[in-house]
């Protein structure tokens, strides 16, 4: 599977696709690195096994962001220009919580997206569909004292990629999360219910557990829903544990 | 215990949602003792790779950990503690920062937390950087004493003087001959018995 190889079509990595589902999939629901479907992987993921090593001190720690960091307008995507932006307005909301089920409080989400016609504001995206002037599509938020974000956006589009021939992506939002611990650090994509691309995208694939690929997918929620406004989504997000107790010091 | 959100990769556009003014100044410029962190992220292929993202977490000269907010906001004082650096068109990162020192109780020896981020990799990948100059310590630390010399020597930086005075070269390889030695850092992980880390993958 070199990179020098032929696109392959879509029928061949579909096929990639359900002989990796075949494989037992991580305990933790995380993908593998190595996924050949996704062919970027390829060179990129370690073959040595990680090394597992008990945290640093530095590592059970975690930079610390607030409002000086972040405005509340921040969150609001369809607000950063002076006009309205193309597409389905959306309001996007949930938790972070961690493996014990403990909000994450007071840190840092960020999220990025391509426009309503599929389009990112990046200089490599070579989709042939339109900007808006009226949406760049970056946000920020800090979470609250029970964990809550919410961000008001526009629905992205999908879009195609040179993954293999005729690779789209099922329309997503890029989230990067912070908990406590530097050793929580999280960047995931959030999916819309529903979307027919799924079983065609090595990327959502790559998690090949389906209970944990649906934790990948945010669920429509009339009560997020606003009349006469935007759509509502809710997509809650679980960190890896913070490490509550320190770790051995004689350990390895 | 819920389940975990499983990770995804960052893909290759993440250059307006990440990416921060003064990503790379832990420290201001000028600020005495500040030295430069720069090095190449490379891919298994050995060719540079430009569209990661690095991110640094780490203690000051005093062993302590920021614990005030500011650091996407920079007031142009303060040490910050974190950086985040995309790479360049030639795989090329730096950072401006002060050396750390280990925290009180620490049986590590003074580094910085390293998170990896890039297109084509699905889930993200941690390690450090350490000093040379540290020798008794890097000697007794838990991870780097595990680890043969070769392996060992990937998370030590390298001294390597710029023009804009005292800095260190620390080049991540993400696969292949020399690779990095990345870390599982997870709770998950912690729950599996220690994976022996001198053999060669089959
Ligand atoms: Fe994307």
């Amino acid at each position: 599977m070199s990179a020098s190889q032929q696109p392959a079509t879509q029928r061949e990595v579909s096929a990639e696709i359900a002989t990796a589902a075949g494989v037992p999939p991580r305990a933790d629901g995380h993908p593998e690195r190595a996924y050949g479907p996704y062919r970027s992987t390829a060179l990129r993921a370690p073959q040595q096994p990680l090394v597992v090593s008990p945290p640093s001190l530095t590592e059970l720690a975690a930079p610390v962001f607030g409002a000086r960091d972040v405005a509340p307008i921040d969150a609001d995507l369809t607000r950063h220009h002076t006009g309205d932006p193309l597409g389905e307005r959306i309001i996007v909301t949930g938790r972070v919580l961690d493996g014990d089920g403990r909000p994450v409080r007071h840190q840092l989400l960020e999220i990025w997206q391509a426009n309503a016609a599929g389009r990112y504001r990046h200089e490599g995206d070579q989709h042939p569909a339109p900007l808006d002037p009226n949406f760049t599509g970056g946000g920020r938020a800090i979470t609250d004292d029970e964990g809550r974000y919410r961000f008001v956006t526009i629905k992205p589009g999908a879009y195609p990629w040179r993954n293999h021939t005729n690779a789209w992506r099922p329309a997503h939002i890029h989230f990067s999360l912070f908990g406590t611990a530097f050793t929580q650090r999280l960047v995931t994509q959030m999916y819309f219910p529903g979307d027919p691309l799924f079983g065609f995208d090595p990327i959502f694939q790559s998690v090949t557990d389906e209970k944990a690929q649906q934790r990948l997918v945010a669920a429509y929620d009339h009560d997020v829903t606003e009349p006469e406004w935007a759509l509502g989504y809710r997509w809650d997000i679980v960190l890896d544990g913070a490490h509550a107790t320190p770790p051995d010091p004689d350990g390895v | 215990m819920l389940e975990l959100t499983p990770s995804q990769t960052v893909g290759p556009f993440f250059a307006f949602g990440l990416p921060f003014d003064g990503g790379g100044d832990v420290v201001p410029a000028g600020t005495p003792g500040a030295i430069t962190l720069h090095g190449t992220v490379r891919d298994g292929a050995g060719a540079p790779v430009p569209d990661a993202l690095l991110e640094f977490w780490q203690t000051g000269p005093d062993g302590r950990l920021p614990t005030r907010s500011g650091s996407l906001h920079r007031d142009g004082r303060s040490f910050t503690g974190f950086a985040r650096v995309p790479t360049d068109r030639a795989g090329d990162y730096h950072l401006r920062t002060l050396r750390p020192a280990a925290p009180s109780g620490s049986p590590h020896a003074p580094h910085l937390a390293v998170a990896v981020f890039a297109r084509g990799l699905l889930h993200h990948l941690f390690t450090r950087v350490y000093f040379p100059n540290h020798v008794e310590a890097n000697a007794a630390d838990p991870l780097l004493s595990v680890l043969d010399e070769e392996r060992r020597a990937t998370l030590v930086a390298v001294p390597d003087g710029g023009p804009t005075g005292p800095g260190y070269r620390f080049d991540v390889r993400m696969q292949g001959p020399g690779e990095t030695v990345f870390l599982d850092l997870s709770t998950h992980g912690l729950a599996q018995p220690p994976v022996a880390t001198t053999e060669t993958p089959a």
